[in-house]
């Protein structure tokens, strides 16, 4: 008898075992993103459920960190790109949403870039992190990846349908912490999306969470109303966030929001303990909250939908 | 300009902590007139976080967290790089005033430094 789905398979459950640790995968069905384990999307029965995946998101790589909750986080986005480039049909994109180094240094850059470059999808988008913009003259990140919003960090593209915007939130801060948009900004993604169908599914990415998860730690950004204002005629909104290195979602009404997991070291929830520094955990439980995030077109009408990967 | 910057090597930190150890044994007022002062950015706050110190003082900041920290006036004053773990940075403050600094990292973090003349 056929196992009804393939992670009940033994292959299934290897692959299953062989994911526990690295990313998110994600879908659009039925106008809404919904998070998939890597584990299916890797057997060829679960793809054609899927559909092709879109981008992987991947976010959170801390290039340089080196401190006890993950000494060597050189490893840890090496098997993440192991597992993005073994999914059995290579996305399209992949969507990078900050915090690509952790103090900011030309080498930590340099390093993250020849990293990347293993990736077998090559067209790679970009949001930079508040620790990607520490050095003197915040130059070190437009340097290598200001090339797409003429160093100004927000900009959009069109893939397979799929309206993208990325937006930076990590540059002026509100006092208490929160990160702001800006006027500037805001202004710049109404022209954007003027004249847009509302049934244009629209993805927007950016570092820190686009909504308030817990302000005493600033996981938020302060002017995200007024965006979500902008963004409410559509059918379907995906936001993706990082900067948390823990998966929180919810869905308002035709917006779903997503944070990733990082692939360098996990984070506490929010309020645990003084602050949001690296969690440390028992090193075999470390790949079970470290992953990424993929994001597949699955049928027509036009549906994404969104799955999470772990590296164990 | 009289204004200093300088990143402090962490080899030096041990000679610091030695300053700032005969600085706590000074009375406030003969601290204040000290050559450095030190702050501590730990547990996600500057500690002290309102510090008061003569014209000419240089205070160093010295990170004792996991996660890196920067401390940047919120005047451009001062701007530290990214601070690792137990690495310091180091301002001297020449002229009277307040300056108020913030963690661009962690915002939250949030400082003021007083001087006087």
């Amino acid at each position: 008898m056929q196992d009804p789905t393939p992670l009940t398979t033994r292959r299934g459950a290897l692959k299953c075992l062989a994911f526990g640790s690295a990313g998110t995968l994600f879908a659009l069905a039925g106008g809404v993103f919904t998070p998939l384990d890597l584990a299916v999307a890797a057997d060829r029965k679960g793809t054609a459920a899927l559909g092709k995946p879109l981008f992987v998101q991947i976010s959170d790589t801390h290039i340089g960190f080196n401190k006890e909750a993950n000494p060597d986080v050189t490893a840890t986005l090496n098997r993440t790109i192991d597992i993005v480039n073994g999914l059995p049909e290579q996305p399209a994109l992949i969507i990078h949403t900050g915090d690509i180094t952790h103090l900011s240094k030309p080498a930590e850059f340099d390093q993250a870039q020849q990293l990347f470059s293993r990736l077998r999808t090559t067209e790679m988008h970009t949001v930079p992190g508040e620790h990607d913009t520490t050095d003197p003259t915040v130059t070190e990140y437009f340097n290598r990846f200001g090339k797409a919003s003429g160093n100004k960090g927000y900009y959009s593209f069109d893939h397979a349908g799929v309206h993208f915007v990325a937006l930076i939130n990590v540059l002026q801060f509100k006092p208490g912490g929160l990160g702001t948009l800006g006027g500037e900004q805001l202004a710049w993604l109404a022209d954007d999306l003027k004249g847009r169908s509302a049934s244009t599914p629209i993805v927007v990415f950016a570092h820190m969470p686009l909504w308030t998860l817990y302000e005493p730690w600033g996981w938020g950004t302060a002017d995200a109303p007024q965006l979500m204002e902008q963004l409410r005629r559509f059918g379907s909104v995906t936001v993706l966030n990082g900067h948390i290195h823990q998966i929180v979602q919810k869905v308002e009404g035709t917006v779903t929001f997503h944070t990733a997991r990082s692939t360098a070291y996990p984070q506490p929830a929010a309020g645990e303990g003084a602050g949001p520094g690296p969690l440390k955990v028992p090193p075999e439980q470390l790949p079970g909250m470290l992953g990424v995030t993929s994001v597949a077109v699955v049928k027509h009408p036009r549906a994404l939908r969104l799955n999470d990967t772990t590296l164990a | 300009m009289s204004l200093r910057q300088l990143l402090v090597p962490s080899v030096q930190l041990l000679l610091l902590g030695a300053m700032a150890a005969v600085v706590s044994y000074a009375t406030a007022a003969e601290a204040a007139s000290e050559g450095s002062t030190i702050v501590m950015a730990k547990e996600f706050m500057f500690a002290p976080a309102a510090l008061t110190v003569a014209a000419g003082s240089t205070v160093t900041w010295t990170n004792r967290d996991d996660e890196p920290h920067t401390v940047v006036s919120d005047s451009g004053l001062f701007r530290s790089a990214a601070l690792d773990t137990n690495e310091s940075f180091s301002f001297r403050f020449d002229k009277p005033g307040t300056y108020r600094y913030t963690c661009t990292i962690h915002p939250r973090m949030v400082g003021t430094i007083v001087v006087r003349q």
